[in-house]
């Protein structure tokens, strides 16, 4: 029993990156109806942007550090929410007549550059950077597991940043504006509603939610790669579906049970069934609630 | 002074002829009905004059200024309102929700909004009635009701409707035409699109007849109620002679 309350714990941990990265897919989907591939990649680019900010700045080993670490996830935050609104303006903007299917072609075309992008850049490249800065391994102790104070603040900050976006576009007037871009795009720009800047600001958001994850990926883990989108990708996308996609609350929800189970299956099987687990997952799911679980049309639309 | 003024206006879809060489005029406070036949291009010319579609010729002022290429959500905040045909209200947010977009394009405080969301309960209060209900609960008639309430929430100069009463019982048909005449009488010009042409007449002072993308007749209301001419462009017959 103690067991399973460890993984469920290891899970929410886990649950907090995929909810994250998998709002700024909802977010999107539920905006354009477009699954965009290349998130994942702006989770990547963010976790090497933050890697050189950090080596840039210099973090040494002051109590100060966790303040540089907390203004540089800000500016990466910006900063990758940019890059996703550029995206979308240089690519996705001038397709918005083109079928969907073409759009997430063009995703996957971004996310090759992206990733290969990164490849090449001088400093960057193929090898597993080291961060400069990485989580101390104090902490506190819950039944038998141990959790390290880094976990609780990457689940109360992630927790805090899916609160926020729950509010925005549940209660400001932009977020009602979002969703009614999501529902009706020509009856929105007819009540006023700017879409094409409404749908920029989308991808900031979710670009900006990916930004957060990956500087907490990297203080976490230690050690980033230009691979590493591709995968969390992948799984931020089973963790929307599973929540049912284009749903705000889904994501979050999704990500946190995608977390668990997979904590769980690698806790029976061994870590490298993680993959197989979650996709075991996201096809069980598509099977019995293809609408995942807070279906897109019964519960809050993006 | 002219609400609207369109000069020469044609509009296509690709090759498709949507509207050819369309003039004519809207003054401040007027009701004026678009009339024709299903295609005959009334709604492709409420579109271009909000914005959604873009006249490959002829122009379209609003109050005297050439609206041009500007963008259609930029002629909402000019005090220039389309409800669309079939009403596209929001179906997934609260009558509520739907108002507060309504005031959406308007450059008005919090304060102003809050006002004016006021006055529009006012002025409609079946929808105080359902305010917190998802708006996808609501009858056709309802519905309807909604989109009128939304569009007057930015205090429009004018107000553009698209085919009201389709779809609506006759009780529901005389609602919605009573919040037409409400609206009008707060000042706000009305450009009324209808199949229903006794109903329009009702209520327009004046009114243009298209067919196949053309105005074929055009004239006070009292003059055009039993005009053979206006039941010929009903029917497809062509010649309705130009006036």
């Amino acid at each position: 029993m103690s067991l399973l309350l460890n993984e469920i714990g290891n899970g929410i941990f886990l649950g907090a990156f995929f909810g994250l990265v998998a709002l700024g897919y909802s977010m999107v989907y539920g905006i354009l109806r477009l699954i965009n591939f290349a998130h994942g990649d702006f989770y990547m680019v963010a976790a090497f942007v933050s890697f050189t900010i950090l080596g840039a700045v210099g973090v040494g080993h002051s109590h100060n550090q966790w303040w540089t670490v907390v203004w540089v996830g800000v500016v990466v935050m910006v900063i990758t929410g940019g890059l996703a609104m550029l995206a979308n303006q240089l690519i996705y903007r001038p397709m918005r007549r083109a079928a969907i299917l073409s759009l997430m072609i063009a995703a996957i075309g971004l996310s090759q550059v992206l990733e290969n992008g990164v490849l090449v850049t001088p400093r960057w490249g193929a090898t597993y950077l080291v961060f400069p800065v990485t989580t101390p391994p104090s902490g506190f102790s819950l039944g038998s597991n141990h959790y390290t104070w880094g976990q609780l603040v990457i689940v109360l900050v992630s927790g805090l940043l899916a609160l926020g976006v729950y509010f925005l576009v549940g209660r400001t007037l932009l977020g009602k504006a979002m969703r009614a871009v999501s529902e009706d795009r020509i009856a929105a720009t007819l009540m006023g509603i700017n879409v094409d800047l409404v749908i920029a600001i989308v991808f900031f958001i979710g670009g900006a939610l990916a930004g957060a994850a990956a500087v907490m990926t990297g203080v976490y883990y230690g050690q980033i790669n230009y691979l590493m989108g591709f995968t969390v990708g992948l799984e931020a996308f089973t963790a929307a579906v599973l929540g049912g996609i284009g749903n705000i609350g889904g994501a979050v929800l999704g990500g946190l049970i995608l977390g668990i189970v997979q904590s769980i299956g690698t806790g029976i099987f061994g870590a490298e069934w993680a993959l197989v687990v979650a996709f075991g997952a996201l096809v069980l799911m598509l099977w019995f609630r293809p609408t995942g679980l807070l279906g897109e049309r019964v519960a809050r639309r993006m | 002074m002219k609400a609207l003024e369109l000069s020469g206006v044609s509009v296509y879809y690709g090759a498709v002829r949507g509207a050819e060489d369309v003039t004519l005029d809207v003054d401040e406070g007027e009701i004026v009905a678009l009339l024709g036949a299903n295609g005959a291009g009334k709604s492709t010319l409420l579109k271009a004059i909000s914005g959604i579609i873009h006249p490959r010729r002829g122009s379209i002022a609003f109050f005297g200024d050439d609206l041009g290429k500007l963008s259609a959500h930029r002629r909402v905040s000019r005090g220039l309102v389309h409800v669309p045909e079939g009403r596209r209200i929001f179906t997934t947010l609260t009558i509520g929700e739907n108002l507060e977009l309504g005031a959406y394009g308007t450059q008005h405080s919090r304060t102003e909004r809050a006002q004016r969301l006021e006055e529009v309960l006012g002025l409609f209060p079946l929808l105080k009635q359902h305010f917190q209900r998802l708006a996808g609960t609501l009858s056709g008639g309802e519905q309807q009701v909604l989109a009128i309430g939304r569009a007057m929430m930015s205090n429009p100069r004018v107000l553009m409707i698209d085919e009201p009463s389709l779809g609506l019982d006759p009780q529901k048909v005389d609602i919605v035409y009573d919040m037409l005449e409400e609206v009008s009488a707060l000042g706000t010009t009305v450009l009324l699109v209808e199949q229903n042409v006794s109903l329009a007449l009702e209520i327009a002072s004046r009114a243009y007849v298209l067919q196949q993308g053309s105005v074929v007749l055009s004239g006070p209301s009292a003059s055009l109620v039993g005009d053979p001419r206006l039941a010929d462009a009903y029917l497809g017959k062509a010649g309705g002679a130009k006036d």
